[in-house]
């Protein structure tokens, strides 16, 4: 179902004025009282993307700060299992503060000062972003507040108390599902009642226009290093490239560089949860149907009367019932494709890449993991797979020890006497 | 039918119009219904009927906690032209304030239809700018419908001139910059926003966001064509001991609502 009106229809007038749209999706679904603030925002932000000064603080801040270019590595080990095809991963967990969200969240920060604002605000789920923006706003000197559902608070407290010690102010949302999205509408909320000091740092790409083209250029960088690099190392591009896709902004800034290499196949992971046929998970292009929510028409998990579904992923980064705009038009163009992960496959990638290669990768990450594995055995030994690991696994060590029966259940917070606890005694 | 007539018909009377939102389906549909139609005896002249959303990004708690309540309650779009059919035959006239997602996803055209059948005037849409409401504009037009979008203390002139521009019925002034829910004062924000929105349109303007009481409507119908009273309203159904007493509690509240607007000016 596409209600975007056709060339024909009276409103087509109205509709050939609208910007921020990738094809039929995107545009700008938010209360009038913030169109001044998105207005402002573009202006400053397509002006500063051109401004030499502009650019080269951001990527002085990214040489100095974030430590980029990332690097790639090749994991010969984990390849093994993946059809023996050769896996290259992109390291954005390898950035200060250990995910690919400082590249949008520096960028961000600057065009808060740019418009005269002091405070930024931000939602969060698995915490990656809601760290991100408070280490920006320390490094900037902004007030920060970040909102963050109840569940996620508990599921991720090490990094609420990162948060905490950069100097921002973590909010629990207690409203609906306490997750990801309902962080989302209480940061619009703030967002509303305080625009004139305040600029949302939104954390992915999706929202009203012009945050899904924004945050995908601040993260664009990936992909111009990644395709640069699989060059220098291989001689060739990749067959694919694969991310996990939560909202989608690591999956958009890996994926841009390569649309024009029509050769490349561009696969984005969803969370699967247990399974799309269990009603628990977060495939949005599994089940969702085009909607509007948080500012953008995009695939949305909703029932027959428009009301948004509760998602679920034992990742909370991955755990939201929307997705990107350009996903979505991304998807309905052909010219990428995404696939449902479980949370189970998730896990055993996690493990996995751990033990062979000796990197723990966020539960995110780990679903385009499991999505290489499977794609290698499906393409054979010939083919070269990139994967972006988005972001390093630390912030999981609690849900994947918990997952793999590594702490005592008597003893809160203490490991299992037996070293051999599920998953961890095989040698691979 | 537009609520224009019945503003015209205030406007004789020398007072602003009252408006009065509750949202459908809250404590259940009928206890709902039966609550618009009490503020209609007590004065109210147009009834704003919310649909209860999943992510009421405008609304403040009360709002909210009444709209998740309604959703737990079994509510169904479906309701909602129920109660349009009953404000108006209790002799006001209905607006559906609804987000955009359930409109989009019940088909904007047919939702527009069943307004029209049910008897309604049209809808206020929160999250929906003139910008983005090309489908719905054709769609009302088509049905005879009001287009009620919002102007805020943050639009520019252009903005200003650019929404109501799309308007019918009335221009829906927010008075503060926020989320939906009763305030203690009114704000000097408001008096501005509608003599710099009068300076973009001649249609009727109505303040809403964060009216109590009966001295905040004359306040404010001093100097609006429509008082609006949302969260005040709500709450008296959600702090009720009992489902009859929350009907009491709005049906005085509506009454002291209405002697507000009529000893305005």
């Amino acid at each position: 179902m596409t209600t975007t009106p056709t060339a024909n229809s009276p409103a087509a007038a109205l509709e050939q004025a609208l910007q921020g749209r990738f094809g039929a999706f995107g545009g700008r679904y938010v209360p009038e009282a913030l169109v001044p603030a998105l207005e402002q925002l573009e202006e400053v932000w397509r002006k500063a993307v051109v401004d030499p000064e502009f650019v080269g603080e951001l990527e002085r801040l990214h040489r100095t700060y974030t430590g980029r270019p990332s690097i790639i590595t090749e994991v010969p080990r984990f390849a093994e299992h993946c059809g023996g095809a050769r896996v290259i991963l992109k390291r954005e967990d390898l950035n200060h503060t250990g995910s690919h969200k400082i590249n949008n969240v520096l960028g961000q920060a600057l065009l808060t000062k740019r418009m005269g604002k002091s405070r930024v605000i931000a939602e969060t789920g698995a915490g990656q972003h809601g760290v991100a923006t408070a280490t920006a706003a320390a490094l900037m000197g902004l007030e920060c507040v970040v909102y963050m559902g109840r569940k996620d608070t508990e599921r991720q407290a090490l990094n609420v108390a990162r948060m905490r010690l950069l100097g921002a102010t973590v909010v629990p949302v207690d409203t609906g599902s306490k997750t990801l999205k309902d962080a989302v509408n209480e940061a619009f909320r703030d967002w509303v009642a305080n625009v004139s000091t305040t600029h949302y740092v939104l954390g992915t790409v999706t929202g009203p226009h012009p945050f899904p083209e924004l945050v995908r250029d601040f993260h664009r960088v990936i992909g111009v290093e990644a395709r640069q690099q699989v060059l220098d190392l291989v001689g060739r591009l990749p067959d694919v490239v694969c991310a996990c896709v939560g909202g989608g902004s690591n999956a958009m800034g890996i994926f841009h560089r390569f649309l024009d290499d029509r050769q490349v196949r561009l696969v984005g992971l969803e969370a699967g949860g247990s399974g799309v046929d269990s009603g628990k998970h977060a495939s949005r292009f599994s089940t969702g149907v085009p909607g509007v929510l948080h500012g953008a028409f995009t695939y949305v998990m909703q029932d027959t009367d428009g009301q948004t579904v509760e998602s679920h992923s034992v990742s909370a980064g991955l755990d939201y019932p929307s997705v990107g705009p350009e996903h979505a038009f991304l998807l309905e163009s052909g010219r990428a494709e995404y696939r449902p992960v479980t949370d189970h496959e998730a896990m055993e990638a996690f493990a996995l890449l751990s033990r062979t290669e000796g990197i723990l990768p966020a539960i995110e990450s780990a679903h385009a993991l499991a999505g290489a594995m499977k794609l290698g055995r499906e393409l054979g030994p010939e083919a070269v797979i990139l994967v972006n690991l988005s972001g390093r696994g630390d912030k999981d060590v609690q849900t994947a020890a918990e997952w793999f029966g590594m702490l005592d259940t008597d003893r809160p917070g203490r490991v299992a006497d037996d070293p051999g606890a599920k998953g961890t005694g095989e040698k691979l | 039918m537009s609520v224009a007539d019945v503003l015209d018909r205030c406007r004789a009377e020398n007072r602003a119009a009252l408006v009065g939102y509750l949202p459908v389906g809250f404590p259940t549909v009928e206890g709902s219904i039966e609550a618009m139609r009490t503020m209609v005896q007590a004065g109210v002249d147009i009834v704003e009927i919310g649909v209860p959303y999943s992510d009421p990004v405008m609304d403040g708690p009360v709002i909210q906690d009444a709209a998740v309540r309604a959703l737990e309650g079994g509510v169904h779009l479906s309701d909602v032209f129920t109660a349009v059919k009953a404000v108006q035959e209790a002799g006001a006239e209905a607006l559906v304030m609804t987000y955009w997602n359930p409109v989009l996803r019940y088909g904007v055209e047919r939702f527009a239809a069943d307004v029209e059948a049910a008897g309604g005037a049209g809808l206020i849409t929160p999250d929906l700018i003139p910008d983005e409401a090309g489908e719905w504009i054709a769609a009302a037009d088509a049905h005879d419908l009001d287009k009620v979008f919002l102007v805020a203390p943050s639009s520019t002139p252009e903005r200003l001139a650019k929404v109501t521009a799309q308007c019918r019925g009335f221009v829906y002034a927010t008075a503060v910059m926020g989320v939906t829910g009763a305030r203690t004062s009114v704000d000097a924000a408001a008096e501005q926003l509608v003599a710099r929105t009068r300076e973009a349109t001649d249609l009727p303007v109505c303040v809403g966001l964060g009216v109590s009481s009966g001295d905040q409507a004359a306040e404010i119908g001093r100097f609006a064509d429509g008082v609006i009273v949302g969260s005040a309203l709500v709450r008296c159904l959600t702090e009720a001991s009992s489902p009859e007493a929350g009907i009491e509690a709005v049906g005085a509240l509506a009454r002291e609502l209405a002697d507000g607007v009529r000893r305005g000016r």
